[in-house]
């Protein structure tokens, strides 16, 4: 819980830059890289950005929809679903993918880091 | 110790009794020998007509015996010494513990003076196949007599290449052992309809030597008759008992079979009473070392002149040679043909206490069952025009009716997928197989498709005709386990592709969202998507990375370059038929080098830059647009390439100009979305150095123009590609090409290569043929319009990408760092190239 308070908000982009239905790559300071999507409803949300099947720096380049209901991006490489919302991996539960909180402020988008 | 068995006759029941044996006898108890007269190997005789598509004989050979067996060629069996064991042959004296005579069947010729004139033939054997195609070569009209099930086959043959023909039967109809009357009237007015006359009641009487037939009708082209000047042909008049003069150029005789028992004499064995090798119920002759089987043996007298009853006489007699005593277990004489391209069966008893009989004259369909006098069972009965109700009723024969008569009977009135058969029924009747079998082999074996039922079971290998019930079978067994053999796209679609496609085409649809709203359920998935951007693509729907598409595209539709492992892309410029010019080498050079792009020759006869990343692509791209070059498509399921031979203009075998050939198709085609991709080939001879026949579409060359092969494939399950027109000129081979795409991405399913989709076509290969070259659904014309609609709107999609700031813009590394490099790429060096290092996995993730 200590984290929520030294947490900051870092600004990533105008959230127009985002096309519904699709992800981008980010880059936070320290290197890491994030994936940002944005539904059909406007949500936004984000996930690391590395496929945990095959290393590679992908999952933003996925196809984003739903499976059983829950919104969902396929890795580009060999199409596992993860949860947009948890990053829970839907085919595979030793293989999720850590969630970034994200929120949309003025029309930014803004990631938070811990 | 090992006995030895020889085996004398080679054909389809010799090669299957050695086949049966060498899969059963596990210890190795028998040495085979096996003496036959042919000097080819073993081949399918069944499938003879259809040597007349590729004049390939290979294509008919069985598959062969493994090298245990020793296989005398050429080398028929002369004498047997029942005393003394042993048979002789040109090759010496062989000793045998069980000798099983597999002599077959000779052709009957009538005892017609002149029938052993030049140009008088039989249908046989390959040769006299061969034999047949050498004189058709010169000559404009032919007669067969006999018009019997393999008299309308010669009869097809002889009107596939190209003659007048005139069948002459001595009953009062045709096919007189399977149809009655009323069938046999049908029948003939189909075959009339195609041009064919028809002489019943009437018998052959001599046949003369014409002095050269005049070309009074008319009827040959001129180059015919130039053929016929360099080459003349002495014509032949036929005189029939009707008085009736017929001048043709060849006759064929195809007026019954007879037993090969000619050794029953010498080596004193009992014949039946009309000929063949007298055996019981075992298939044994009174000389216990001594069997016989096909269609040489006289099984209590009775022989059988088709290959199904020679099977399980092959069967049986191997299981004796094993030690248990299996019978013959009788025959089932069903036959279910095409002929001509008319449908005829016949099951079971065609006369009986009581029939059911529908007769439409108007859509050429006439069908007759035959009930017991309480009506409750099938006893049998024929069918002419439409056949589809075969499977479900020659597998009912001796049960209950599965529905009522005329639902079963009025074409397309049943789906015989909701009759259910009983477990012990024949479905594959060549190689009887009980639905039983193949249920426990679906279940066993996790069948989930026809091609494994085939291999499993062998059902279907045969004369094919069992093939749509496998389907069916197949599917409802599978709705059994609960592995929903559902259409259902995704879960986000009931629909299948086919019914998609036909939705948004009809209904002309724009848009996914559009789509999902009115037909679908939910926000679409990684399966539905790129099929229907794949769809709307088809359909001529603009460009892939429109503001309505780009969201649907799998990544490398995307970012018009194919994903690798390391997340960076590849780019292949496309190189029509595989033929470049140097300038084009250097500036593809130049790019690879400037950009630091590892570069290999591909298996297409392109080249691939390998290690770009995604903000690199449209800079790339510019390059190689500048210098003339456009997107290659290795990313799409579209068209991918043509390949060539070097063709005429250089290769001295060459015929045709297939680099020609080869780059006109791929401008044609490229762009074109489908259900899967799509590769072709051009070769310039039959030597086929483009490897044609493993393409969807290949072209090989001939003298006369161009043969076209659809439904090839390479990859994980190879398939040769089928003959589908010969000789045909270069417009109609386009227009073809374009019908047999057009349909593919009509019908298939998603992910489904022309292979497989050609493979689970209901009446494959002439099915096809009817609808794209007959235009039997008249959709022809639509087919070709869909055609020129795409060779008019292709444009390139990288240049539309370059011209496109919106477009372009999507080319980005990272939202807030557009045209920073991605960190985490790197690469060592291998063999002077750059190749990429990959990262580790992940540690373990929270959610
Ligand atoms: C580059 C190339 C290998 C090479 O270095 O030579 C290649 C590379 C790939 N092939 Fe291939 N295939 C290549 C020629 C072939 C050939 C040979 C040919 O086309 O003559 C075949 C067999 C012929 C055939 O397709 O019938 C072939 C059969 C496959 C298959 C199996 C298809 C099948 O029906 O079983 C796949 C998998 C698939 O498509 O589902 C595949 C898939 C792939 C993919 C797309 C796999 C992937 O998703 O990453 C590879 C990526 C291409 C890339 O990154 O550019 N590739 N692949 C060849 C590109 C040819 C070109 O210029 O476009
Ligand atoms: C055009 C055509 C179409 C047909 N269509 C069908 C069909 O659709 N369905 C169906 O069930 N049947 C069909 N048949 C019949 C089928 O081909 C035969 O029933 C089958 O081939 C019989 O097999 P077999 O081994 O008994 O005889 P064959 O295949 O005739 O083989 C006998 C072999 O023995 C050889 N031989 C003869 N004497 C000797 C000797 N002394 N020593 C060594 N070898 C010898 C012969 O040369 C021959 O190679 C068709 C036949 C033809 C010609
Ligand atoms: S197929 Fe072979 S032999 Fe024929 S033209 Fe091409 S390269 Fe020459
Ligand atoms: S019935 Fe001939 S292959 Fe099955």
């Amino acid at each position: 819980m200590t984290a929520m308070l030294t947490s900051t908000w870092y600004p990533l982009c105008s959230v127009d830059a985002l096309e519904p239905e699709r992800g981008v790559a980010a880059l936070l300071p320290d290197g890491t890289q994030i994936a940002i999507f944005r539904t059909h409803d406007d949500t936004v949300f984000a996930l690391a950005n590395q496929d945990p099947f095959t290393g590679a720096m992908v999952l933003s380049r996925g196809i984003v929809g739903d499976k059983a209901g829950r919104p969902v991006v396929c890795s580009p490489m060999y199409k596992q679903a993860f949860d947009l919302r948890t990053g829970e991996c839907l085919d595979d539960p030793a293989r999720n993918v850590t969630q970034y909180p994200v929120r949309v402020v003025d029309g930014v988008l803004e990631v938070e880091l811990s | 110790m090992v006995k030895t068995l020889i085996v004398a006759g080679n054909g389809m029941v010799g090669h299957h009794l050695v086949r049966t044996l060498r899969a059963r006898d596990t210890e190795g108890a028998w040495r085979v020998i096996v003496c036959a007269e042919e000097s080819r190997p073993a081949y399918d005789r069944v499938a003879l007509s259809s040597y007349a598509t590729h004049w390939d004989p290979t294509q008919l050979y069985l598959e062969s015996v493994d090298d245990q067996v020793e296989l005398r060629l050429g080398e028929p069996v002369l004498t047997v010494d029942r005393a003394a064991r042993v048979v002789q042959t040109a090759g010496g004296t062989l000793s045998y513990d069980a000798l099983v005579l597999a002599t077959g069947s000779y052709p009957f010729v009538p005892p017609v003076p002149g029938r052993d004139l030049d140009g008088c033939f039989t249908y046989r054997t390959i040769e006299d196949l061969d034999a047949i195609r050498s004189r058709a070569a010169s000559a404009g009209s032919g007669v067969v007599i006999g018009g019997g099930l393999l008299g309308l086959e010669a009869a097809g043959l002889l009107r596939d290449l190209g003659l007048k023909v005139d069948i002459v039967e001595f009953a009062p109809r045709l096919m007189p052992l399977q149809v009655d009357e009323a069938g046999g009237a049908l029948l003939r007015r189909l075959i009339e309809d195609m041009g064919v006359k028809v002489h019943t009641d009437a018998a052959a009487q001599f046949i003369e030597c014409g002095s050269e037939v005049d070309d009074v009708r008319g009827r040959f082209s001129p180059e015919h008759r130039q053929l016929r000047d360099s080459n003349p042909v002495e014509g032949l008049t036929l005189s029939l008992s009707s008085g009736t003069l017929l001048d043709t150029d060849l006759i064929v005789f195809s007026a019954g079979v007879r037993p090969r028992d000619e050794l029953a004499d010498q080596a004193g064995l009992v014949k039946g009473e009309r000929g063949g090798f007298l055996v019981d119920e075992h298939c044994r002759t009174h000389d216990e070392h001594i069997w016989a089987i096909g269609e040489c043996a006289a099984v209590d007298g009775r022989c059988y002149g088709l290959v199904a009853p020679g099977y399980s006489m092959a069967e049986a007699v191997a299981e004796q040679l094993l030690g248990s005593p299996q019978a013959f277990p009788g025959a089932d004489l069903s036959t279910k043909l095409k002929l001509m391209g008319v449908g005829v069966a016949s099951f079971g008893e065609t006369t009986g206490p009581l029939d059911v009989v529908y007769n439409d004259p108007a859509t050429g369909n006439y069908a007759k069952l035959v009930l017991s006098d309480d009506a409750q069972t099938l006893l049998g009965g024929m069918l002419v025009g439409d056949t589809d109700a075969y499977g479900i009723l020659k597998a009912s024969v001796g049960s209950p009716l599965p529905a009522a008569p005329l639902a079963l009977l009025a074409p397309a009135g049943t789906s015989s997928a909701e009759v259910e058969l009983p477990g012990s029924a024949q479905v594959c009747s060549c190689h009887a197989v009980s639905k039983h079998a193949l249920c426990t082999a679906i279940h066993e074996q996790e069948l989930t498709d026809v091609p494994g039922i085939k291999a499993c079971t062998k059902a279907g290998t045969g004369c094919g005709g069992c093939v749509p019930m496998l389907n069916q079978l197949l599917k409802k067994e599978l709705a059994k386990q609960g592995k929903t053999v559902s259409k259902a796209l995704c879960e986000h679609f009931t629909q299948s592709r086919q019914e998609l496609f036909d939705i948004v085409r009809v209904a002309g649809i724009g848009t996914f969202s559009q789509l999902i709203a009115e037909h679908g359920t939910g926000r679409g998935c990684d399966i539905c998507k790129p099929a229907v951007a794949s769809i709307l693509a088809s359909l001529g729907g603009g460009h892939i990375l429109g503001t309505d598409q780009v969201a649907l595209q799998d990544t490398n539709d995307r970012y018009l370059a194919n994903i690798q492992r390391d997340g960076t892309y590849s780019v292949v410029p496309r190189i029509p038929g595989g033929e470049i010019t140097p300038d084009k080498l250097i500036v593809i050079g130049e790019v690879a080098r400037d950009f630091g792009l590892y570069t290999k020759i591909t298996g297409g006869q392109r080249i691939d830059m390998f290690g770009a990343r995604v903000e690199q692509l449209p800079l790339i791209w510019k390059r190689l647009v500048d210098a003339g070059f456009e997107s290659g498509h290795a990313y799409g399921k579209s068209l991918r390439t043509v390949k060539s031979c070097v063709g005429s203009t250089w290769c001295r075998y060459g015929v045709q100009d297939s680099v020609g050939m080869a780059v006109e198709l791929e401008l044609r085609y490229r762009g074109l979305r489908s259900p899967h991709k799509l590769k072709s080939a051009v070769s310039g001879c039959a030597r086929e150095c483009a490897e044609a026949r493993s393409k969807d579409f290949g072209i090989i060359a001939t003298d006369q123009g161009w043969n076209l092969y659809v439904g090839g494939n390479g990859g994980t399950t190879p398939r040769h590609a089928d003959l589908l027109v010969s000789d045909v000129d270069s417009e109609t081979l386009i227009r073809t090409i374009d019908r047999f795409l057009m349909f593919y991405i009509r019908t298939a399913d998603r992910l489904q290569r022309t292979a497989t989709w050609l493979e689970s076509l209901d009446g494959g290969l002439d099915y096809l043929r009817g609808v794209i070259i007959d235009d039997s659904l008249g959709i022809c014309a639509e087919l070709d319009a869909a055609m020129a609609t795409h060779v008019e709107s292709y444009a390139d999609e990288w240049a539309g990408v370059l011209q496109d700031k919106e477009k372009l813009a999507r080319f980005s590394s990272f939202v807030n760092a557009p045209a920073q490099p991605d960190p985490s790429i790197s690469f060592r060096e291998e063999r002077g190239q750059k190749v990429p290092v990959l990262l580790g996995l992940p540690g373990r993730n929270q959610p």
